[in-house]
């Protein structure tokens, strides 16, 4: 049985010795090799995904203006931001939309300027105190004139998805892109065999303090993400066979670039942000080499009738990934084109850059310092009547 | 020889018109039928390339008109700016002709002129914004 720990394969990337693959690569290096045989070989396998996030957005500290202010109301390029933190410190989420512009332009798109260097202007309010006797500001300001400026991201990085259809005979507008009437269409987002916690489904790796890519910069896993329900029914080979684990991750906004984080507008849906995210996997033991082996062909998920408008949903069918990738699958005896919402192309992109960095010693892996839960109900929103219910 | 985009639109009594066989034997024009809807006792559409000589181009929009089928000549096009495409694919759910696709080795979006329709579809869905439309 193979063993290595973090600090055995980190030296190796120190020395330029460690070998790395890509979550692609590794599976016709197992196919050729076996598992025993690659995990001696190989030190990393990297993992990535491209694909709209809408739980992001970022923390910005603006520096104190003279005379101060303490700011409970902020628009940013009137973009509403939650200011309700001290007194310049303001948190801009990615779905929030522009109060002149409605769903052209949102959180999203403010990120997107900060991080391309743009002048964004910010307006504040406030009710004065014997501190901060400031009102009213109006100013521009920008990465390099604010002080910190950083992404956290509440639910990034889902270990799998559901795929929609729409049975209805409207046209219906949602988060997963247009859904043409009548089973008029499939659409799926995720990037399959190269998503990092397809590839890690029971977070043996990626954990609490893990070093990521994000957006171009280097970032960390910060906690668990919001929804995460490790519970999920899974598979066989322990992989979820929907919705399941979900990462909150950080990152510097100053250090990123738009070529990996790119703002997005659904039709008559809202604005969601394009977040690139790669994620190494160091190969401790054969177990998580042969995770790492995962083919989209291994993958569930389940077609979900999004004119159905209830949590409730019915499942149509499961369908694997290689199947949603040929761009057809079969609903009700109907031949259906399927397509997908995230851009497999960048996040291939990704996985090679993460490759290349370790590879060169400019990214270093690190354990995590707390594992994520594998047990976690999770609980819904009913609408409740007494206090103490 | 002339080439333009047309869509024509069939009044329910009209569907049975075998409008393509008059325009290719009498007016010398090569027909390629790019999307069909076409359903007897109900309206149709029907939408293709004419290619031919413009003054037998001319002469044949005359004869649909007079058969009673209204039409459309396409002069708008599809402007795909893919510098600033990421190859989602979400673009591709909606388009109707197959003009939009992503490449099943290579996930890269791939658009072809000839086989767009131009029904605009793919602006709305792009969450890019990296679709318009020139006249």
């Amino acid at each position: 049985m193979i063993k290595k720990s973090f600090e055995e394969i980190n030296e190796k990337i120190k020395k330029g010795k460690a070998v790395i693959v890509t979550a692609d690569e590794i599976i016709d290096l197992v196919a050729e090799k076996g598992i025993k045989k690659a995990a001696q070989e190989v030190d990393v396998v990297t993992t990535a995904t491209f694909g709209p996030m809408c739980s992001s957005g970022a923390f910005l500290n603006f520096g104190h203006s003279d005379p101060p202010i303490k700011m409970s109301k902020v628009w940013l390029n009137d973009v509403p931001a939650y200011a309700g933190i001290a007194a310049v410190d303001a948190y801009i989420g990615a779905t929030e939309l522009s109060e002149t512009k409605g769903m052209e332009y949102g959180g999203a798109h403010v990120i997107e300027d900060l991080i391309k260097g743009k002048n964004v202007k910010l307006h504040a309010k406030s009710y004065g105190t014997d501190c901060y006797p400031l009102k009213e500001i109006t100013t521009f300001i920008n990465k390099k004139n604010i002080n910190q400026a950083f992404l956290f991201n509440p639910r990034n990085a889902y270990q799998n998805y559901a795929a929609a259809t729409n049975s209805s005979d409207k046209t219906l507008y949602t988060y997963m892109g247009t859904l043409l009437p009548d089973y008029g269409n499939v659409t799926y987002s995720t990037s399959g065999q190269l998503s990092p916690l397809l590839n890690d489904p029971e977070y043996r790796t990626i954990g609490i303090g893990t070093r990521i890519f994000i957006g171009g910069a280097q970032g960390y896993v910060a906690w668990e993400g919001t929804q995460h329900n490790p519970e999920q029914n899974r598979g066989t080979n322990k992989v979820p066979i929907g919705a399941a684990g979900t990462l909150t991750l950080i990152g510097d906004l100053k250090q990123m670039n738009t070529n990996f984080i790119r703002a997005a507008v659904y039709e008559k849906y809202g604005i969601s942000i394009f977040i690139g995210i790669g994620i190494p996997i160091p190969i401790l033991d054969e177990d998580i080499l042969e995770k790492t082996a995962i083919k989209d062909s291994q993958i569930f998920t389940n077609v979900y009738d999004y004119s159905v408008q209830s949590r409730k949903r019915p499942a149509i069918r499961s369908v694997s990934y290689e199947e949603l990738r040929s761009g057809t699958i079969k609903l009700n005896n109907k031949k259906v084109s399927t397509a997908p919402l995230s851009s497999l192309k960048v996040a291939r992109e990704i996985a090679q850059i993460l490759k290349k960095q370790i590879a060169k010693g400019d990214f270093v892996l690190t354990q995590p310092v707390a594992h994520l839960p594998l047990k976690n109900k999770m609980n819904t929103l009913d609408i409740r009547g007494g206090k103490d219910e | 020889m002339n080439k333009i985009k047309i869509c024509l639109y069939f009044p329910p009594n009209k569907v049975t018109v075998p409008l393509s066989y008059h325009l290719i034997k009498n007016f010398d024009l090569q027909l390629n039928i790019l999307h069909a809807d076409i359903d007897l006792a109900k309206t149709g559409k029907l939408i293709m390339d004419v290619l031919g000589e413009k003054k037998n181009i001319e002469k044949g929009l005359k004869f649909i008109e007079q058969q009673g089928i209204k039409y459309k000549i396409f002069n708008k096009t599809i402007i795909w700016q893919e510098d600033k495409c990421i190859h989602c694919g979400a673009c591709t759910a909606v388009c109707p002709s197959g003009a939009l696709k992503l490449g099943t080795i290579d996930c890269m979006l791939t658009f072809d002129k000839e086989e767009c329709l131009v029904c605009e579809l793919c602006i709305k869905s792009c969450p890019l914004n990296v679709m318009s439309v020139a006249f």
